[in-house]
């Protein structure tokens, strides 16, 4: 007897996907009239679970991808707990908005269910963050993590999601596909029963949101340019960098791809980068380093997300084990080097231009790989920054701070988020940090423009409830077990990682 | 026209014509004098559509029969599956899929030793009163009053004189009836001495769903065990995750001798049924095996379908889904009731098993056209016609479960305006 069943069997994850989406409509229903201090008191307890165990699940993710440092990963876990949860805790998306001045009455809509995916360079983080997304804005998620990283994104979801549910949210609100395939995300990204799709991952996978037929958020990937202008304080400006592009090993796709300054100001960037904790590459380093980094046709995926040690030992560089990240020099900025592609591994190109209208140039024409997303500037001449910003064609350009974190929101005032909208430049529906409120309509009540309408006589307390509707009694609602042989075709999970992977190489987030 | 390849029909009209001739001119004339003169042409999900075109929300489900919808594509692609390698095998041999079925059947009922297999309820109601008879080596068969466990011989003998009368298949010698809920009716009997078993659906259906007293099953299955008799759970309609549990009788705390099982566990798409007995009851297997055969029971491709299904029963998305779906229910209907408190009078309720009670005789006759006329099939309970069997799949999804209530609701004046025409009639 071979070792094929000799009947077929269906898609038990399939089938799995499609129902969890059916128990998130239900939990949607029941979710979507809860007030204001249910959700906060869900999003309090979901918040302190994850913050809880940010670490245990940042060291499971690096264990499972690869990728990371277990350190960061930790400080991305908590940036989505209490965090962002502050940074929203006073957008209300939940109760009725009257505008007296416009005769305006406005009523909250959340979407419904959301599926989301979870790329595998930020697993947790991205669980995390979404799934808090979506208590804020009233809707249940249906999270799709990446192959490799389906274990610790499924668990971590779980862990959430009984938190939620021990704080009164009904069973099914938080979910996770356990395994994920490209037949299965594609059939759940184009069904009726989803309302929007959240999508970070690779390139195609973003596309592929987009012309599912359904409402999509899907963000682009990066390629950020770092300008240091001579007015910057060098050594200031150098440490941000090798900070920004040595955290978690450079998986944000926020990292800096380019240090970009002019040639009067190259031997101090050089200095300051040195002093910093970079090791800067000679010629035959900063070949050997692009051949490594791009072997055969793309971007050499196993680069991804490791310690510049390990790479340099890999390109055949000799550094100080102290090192933090690589600089290969590439002294013309000239479109075409390899080195300017997005590198998601702590490689930074160093490059100067010989005027400042050349340097825009060049990152105007660099970011383009990464459109919509980040850039940075480091100095005080306003009038620079100014005329950067206006020029680069990215929605955030960082000041004088460390780009992975400051685009993000860790090191600025902008919204914390793993989803960097990168807006019509990237081909996105979104240019700002994808937020709560992206997941809310609303139902706008107008009254006509010259009379008086009584606004404050409107009674609004229907329009949510303090626990609404019994939360389902639950007779053996666990959350599913990973059920033990995928029956999913092995080579087309091959497929859909390689095709993630490929999309890591020079344009993913 | 309606080309169906195989045959055709000029219209709706055409087909009633043929199916009086030839088939059964009762039947015919009984759903056009109903008003629901309902002839299903395509079907899918918990949907009907009548050869009109006219689309219907299946809450009827054949008594469970399509408890995960019409031909859903899971169950069709494992029946699909099937056919490329089994037929419905050779009924004396052992076999893999009858094997297989048969060990996960017992492993949802612990207690349990063999599975027995038919191809239908009644077939299954047959082999559990026959084995009750080998294990006490008595003969009476006590069943309720308006109880119903099929048409065939033994088992129509226990049901509704309308069954039996007419073709003179009723034995009162041998079969004997008490009311239900009656637990000292049934004591009088066992006494005699001569009881075999006591055989009761969990949730009498075809009665309109009557909810047991509290410990009412109990004593009756404690009552058959002093006095020497078997207690015969019938689990056709209340079996396969209708009440919340995989079985009736496990939300009843019961352990009975023998129970069936029908219906949905072909998955609507193949037929198969099941009597499941303890060791000493089935000790008539031991002894001589082929005492019962049936060449369509336990066929093969059933034995696959109900393998799939029970394993899909057991998924917790779809046990979670279940739930939902009696909560969504037991409120909406709690709200119906109070905003049609005139003829809408009562709500019986165990899981997905609904039985809606109408002030009215023949109330639920009305009610179930008003539906019809508003795109829901459900229908009334042939033993009693107060009562609505309101029968949601285990896959009902929200949106559909929202949108039968607000039919429901648009219901309720076309039927309060039947009941009204069916009262002067009166």
């Amino acid at each position: 007897m071979g070792n094929a069943a000799l009947l077929n069997v269906p898609d038990r994850d399939l089938s799995s996907a499609r129902m969890a989406v059916n128990r998130a409509a239900w939990a949607s229903k029941y979710y979507r009239t809860f007030d204001r201090d249910a959700v906060l008191r869900i999003a309090g307890a979901v918040a302190k679970a994850g913050y809880e165990k940010a670490p245990h699940y940042a060291e499971w993710a690096v264990r499972e991808t690869g990728y990371g440092v277990v350190e960061h990963k930790t400080v991305k876990n908590r940036l989505c707990t209490h965090d962002l949860l502050d940074y929203y805790h006073d957008l209300d998306l939940v109760s009725a908005r009257i505008d007296e001045e416009r005769n305006i009455v406005e009523l909250p809509k959340p979407a419904g269910v959301i599926f989301a995916l979870a790329p595998v360079t930020n697993p947790v983080a991205t669980v995390y963050y979404k799934a808090m997304l979506a208590i804020l804005s009233r809707n249940a998620i249906v999270l799709c993590p990446h192959p490799a990283a389906k274990e610790c994104s499924a668990d971590a979801a779980r862990h959430l999601a009984a938190a939620a549910e021990a704080a009164g949210a009904p069973s099914g609100l938080i979910q996770c596909v356990e395994n994920p395939s490209v037949p299965l995300v594609e059939d759940i990204m184009s069904s009726d029963r989803i309302n929007v799709i959240m999508a970070t991952g690779g390139n195609a996978m973003v596309r592929a949101a987009y012309s599912s037929g359904n409402p999509a958020i899907g963000v682009g990937p990066g390629n950020a340019v770092a300008f240091v202008d001579p007015s910057a304080n060098v050594d200031r400006a150098a440490k941000c960098l090798v900070e920004s592009k040595s955290f978690d090993n450079s998986i944000l796709c926020t990292n800096e791809s380019i240090c970009l300054t002019l040639e009067e100001n190259f031997g101090n960037v050089e200095r300051a980068l040195r002093t910093a904790g970079a090791h800067i590459c000679n010629e035959t380093d900063t070949d050997r380093l692009r051949d490594y980094l791009w072997a055969d046709k793309g971007f050499n995926v196993e680069a991804i997300g490791k310690s510049a040690a390990w790479i340099a030992d890999k390109a055949g560089i000799r550094v100080n084990p102290a090192t933090k990240i690589l600089v290969p020099v590439v002294r013309r900025p000239g479109q075409d080097d390899l080195l300017f592609r997005e590198k998601l591994c702590p490689v930074l190109t160093l490059t100067a231009a010989v005027d400042f209208e050349q340097a825009v140039t060049f990152a105007r024409h660099a970011s383009k790989r990464g459109a919509g997303h980040s850039a940075a500037f480091h100095g005080e001449d306003r009038d620079r920054l100014v005329a950067f910003s206006q020029a680069v064609p990215v929605y955030r350009v960082v000041v004088n701070a460390p780009c992975s974190q400051g685009a993000a929101g860790f090191a600025t005032y902008l919204p914390p988020s793993f989803m960097i909208g990168t807006g019509y430049a990237g081909r996105s529906s979104v240019g700002e940090n994808v937020g709560p409120q992206h997941l809310v309509h609303w139902t706008k009540i107008a009254f006509e423009r010259d009379s008086y309408a009584d606004l404050e006589g409107i009674d609004l307390s229907t329009v949510s409830q303090p626990r609404a509707v019994p939360a389902p009694s639950v007779t053996a609602a666990q959350t599913p077990s990973p059920s033990a042989t995928p029956s999913v075709d092995r080579n087309e999970l091959r497929r859909l990682i390689l095709e993630e992977l490929k999309g890591l190489k020079g344009d993913a987030q | 026209m309606f080309d169906y390849g195989y045959f055709s029909f000029d219209s709706k009209e055409a087909l009633l014509q043929k199916a009086a001739e030839y088939w059964n001119p009762g039947k015919v004339s009984f759903w056009q004098e109903a008003g629901t003169p309902m002839v299903i042409d395509r079907r899918e999900g918990y949907f009907l559509y009548d050869m009109s075109g006219k689309r219907l929300i299946d809450l009827h489900l054949n008594g469970g029969t399509y408890n995960f919808g019409h031909r859903h594509p899971e169950l069709v692609e494992v029946l699909k599956s099937g056919l490329d390698y089994f037929d419905m095998g050779n009924h004396w041999f052992p076999s893999v899929a009858r094997a297989a079925f048969a060990e996960k059947l017992v492993k949802t009922a612990p207690h349990m030793k063999y599975a027995i297999f038919g191809a239908g309820g009644a077939e299954a109601v047959e082999i559990a009163i026959k084995t009750a008879r080998y294990a006490t080596k008595r003969k009476r068969i006590v069943s309720i009053i308006k109880g119903y466990h099929g048409h065939s011989g033994l088992a129509v003998a226990t049901g509704d004189e309308r069954f039996t009368k007419i073709f003179l298949a009723d034995r009162p010698e041998e079969f004997a009836q008490v009311p239900f809920n009656d637990v000292d009716a049934l004591e009088r009997e066992l006494k005699k001495g001569d009881v075999a078993a006591f055989i009761i659906e969990t949730i009498p259906a075809t009665y309109g769903f009557p909810m047991p007293h509290d410990g009412y099953l109990k004593a009756c299955q404690d009552l058959c065990h002093a006095y020497g008799a078997k207690f015969i759970s019938d689990e056709v309609q209340t079996g396969l995750m209708r009440t919340g549990v995989m079985w009736g009788w496990q939300g009843y705390g019961l352990t009975p001798d023998i129970f069936v099982c029908g219906k949905g566990l072909g998955g609507g798409l193949y037929p198969i049924s099941a009597c499941l007995v303890t060791e000493e009851c089935g000790q008539w297997q031991v002894e001589d095996g082929a005492a019962h055969i049936s060449t369509a029971g336990g066929s093969e491709l059933g034995c696959l379908m109900g393998h799939h299904v029970i394993e899909m029963l057991q998924r917790p998305e779809v046990i979670s889904n279940i739930d939902f779906v009696a909560n969504f229910f037991a409120q909406s209907l709690a709200e119906m009731m109070a905003r049609h408190s005139d003829i809408f009078v009562g709500v019986r309720q165990r899981g997905v098993v609904l039985g809606l009670e109408f002030d009215h005789p023949e109330g639920a006759v009305a009610v179930s056209r008003a539906l019809y006329e508003n795109g829901v099939w459900a229908i009334f309970s042939s033993l009693d016609k107060r009562v609505l069997q309101f029968k949601p799949g285990v896959l009902k999804d929200v949106e559909l479960c929202q949108e039968i209530v607000d039919r429901f609701d648009a219901s309720m004046p076309r039927a309060r305006q039947l009941l009204k025409t069916m009262k002067r009639a009166a």
